[in-house]
């Protein structure tokens, strides 16, 4: 069992940030911002070529920081590879002592760096569930048997900002009969929205982790507004920002603050840093989070 | 219908570098609605390529451009002026190219791009609303494919990525998962979507390239 999963097993707020690979082989940047989130999380994301931008793989990755002391979640996502690279992945996680995985759909590639590159969606997030789920109970998607069988605590996201939020309920629901056993959400900044889609959530019996991407600038803000899905900064955050002096202690104010709001909530917090790892731990101690 | 677009006129210049004759086919069904390949652009395919000093030894709109008997026919019966050319440029779609190249044994030139199996939604408006896969579950979607309508092909409920109820990989398209969603509901469906297992597309029920005949012939042939 994962650190993670003994926490959210006994009930106690998790913890849990990301980091993101290079482009390119220099791991220097990444392990430092790792370093940053030593003993203030129970793990740590790495993301799968977010936002379809070729990047060194998050497997790589989460065994590097495995070997350095982290406990990694392992994003993987369908829209690289078909089912037999990812079950062969996940049986590859499996064999280097990785078993939290994230399971994702993944954006589409004509919004990343390779627009051209053949979209390949053999399963989505909640096929890929599913597979992993026959893995961990020695069956592959051919019905075959397996000599070695992998353990997995399996993830999925799930988008509280949708509209309508009853088909993303819809959709929890199908990941969680698949095999999903813990949600990170998509950025929440409304901790009213968020009481509203956990008194939807609340029958599935699956803890979920709120998810917050940090605040690094007002046009930040602006630009999920306008472009990220299911991602609303409320105006009352966006003038907090711009007034400020100071954007890192406002943007940490605005995160501790939403996690005072929401922990009661729901079963932990997942800070998607954006390079912003180092600020984690000031996040924490004055959210009054600790592990 | 198969949705063509007519490839730039340089690209089709290019193509024919080289070649002093020509034979055009076109198609009277699909590459006629499209406007890629009925009688009109035919005969304007014709006048520019005669401006640009190519001579057209003549030309034919199958019908369709597709059906390897219909082009034997006709090729036979323009002969002459086939033999004369030095390729034939085909007006339709890449099955009709093909069916040109087999049924002449010419060199073959495609005038147009294939695109898509198109709906009309009225005259030169087309959409996209099956993508062939071999494997229908309009029943289980409230009719509405979310296998082609949805860029992700996704078959399990939407992404989070719809913003505003518009997809985000084409934000002109609306969310193909909530106008499912939306139908369902009106149909008194939405517990059978939950209900189902989950769904996995079976891609070796067409592998390309498919074939089909149908069990009617298969036995007249099978008697021999």
């Amino acid at each position: 069992m994962t650190s993670l999963q003994q926490v959210l097993a006994k009930g106690e707020f998790a913890v849990t940030a990301e980091v993101a690979p290079p482009k390119g082989t220099d791991t220097a940047e990444m392990m430092e911002n790792a370093e940053f989130l030593r003993g203030k999380v129970h793990a740590i994301n790495v993301t799968d070529q977010q936002s379809s931008v070729m990047r060194l793989g998050s497997l790589a990755s989460c065994r590097l920081l495995k070997e350095s002391g982290f406990e990694p979640v392992f994003q993987l996502t369908t829209r690289d590879r078909n089912r037999i690279a990812l079950q062969s992945d996940l049986l590859s996680a499996s064999v280097l002592g990785i078993e939290n995985v994230l399971c994702l759909t993944g954006d589409h590639v004509t919004l990343g760096d390779h627009p051209q590159a053949k979209p390949v969606f053999d399963l989505d997030s909640v096929s890929l569930l599913m597979a992993a789920k026959g893995l961990a109970g020695g069956t592959d998607m051919a019905g075959e048997s397996l000599e070695g069988v992998p353990t997995f605590h399996l993830g999925a996201v799930v988008t509280p900002g949708y509209e309508p939020m009853e088909l993303q309920l819809l959709k929890m629901e199908r990941k969680i009969k698949a095999g999903a056993q813990f949600f990170q959400t998509q950025a929440v900044y409304d901790p009213e929205l968020f009481r509203r889609f956990m008194e939807g959530a609340k029958g599935l019996g699956v803890p979920v982790m709120l998810g917050f991407v940090l605040l690094k600038s007002v046009g930040m803000a602006r630009y999920m507004n306008k472009n990220v899905a299911g991602v609303s900064v409320p105006d009352s955050i966006i003038d907090e920002m711009k007034k400020t002096d100071d954007k890192v202690a406002t943007s940490i104010k605005i995160a501790a603050r939403i996690i005072r709001q929401t922990r009661e909530m729901c079963q932990g917090i997942h800070l998607m840093t954006m390079g912003w790892e180092r600020h984690v731990p000031d996040i924490l101690t004055e959210a009054g989070v600790t592990i | 219908m198969i949705i063509t677009k007519a490839k730039p006129f340089t690209e089709i210049l290019q193509s024919l570098e080289g070649e002093e004759t020509v034979f055009l086919v076109g198609c009277a069904e699909c590459a006629t609605v499209c406007k890629t390949g009925g009688e009109e652009e035919v005969k304007q395919m014709k006048t520019r390529l005669e401006q640009e000093g190519k001579e057209v030894s003549g030309w034919v709109v199958l019908s369709p451009g597709c059906n390897l008997l219909e082009a034997k026919k006709e090729f036979r019966k323009a002969k002459e002026e086939i033999d004369r050319a030095d390729s034939l440029l085909v007006m339709s779609c890449g099955g009709g190219a093909q069916i040109a190249q087999e049924a002449s044994g010419k060199v073959v030139h495609p005038a147009n791009n294939t695109l898509f199996l198109g709906t009309v939604e009225r005259f030169g408006h087309f959409k996209e609303y099956c993508s062939m896969c071999g494997e229908c579950v309009l029943d289980l979607t409230g009719g509405i494919c979310p296998a082609t309508r949805c860029p992700k092909g996704l078959l399990n409920g939407p992404c989070g990525g719809a913003k505003d109820g518009k997809c985000e990989v084409n934000p002109d398209n609306d969310c193909v998962w909530i106008e499912i969603y939306d139908r369902l509901k009106e149909i008194g469906r939405l517990k059978e979507f939950l209900a189902s297992s989950v769904q996995v597309h079976d891609y070796s029920v067409n592998t390309n390239p498919s074939t089909l005949v149908l069990e009617r012939d298969k036995a007249r042939s099978d008697n021999g």
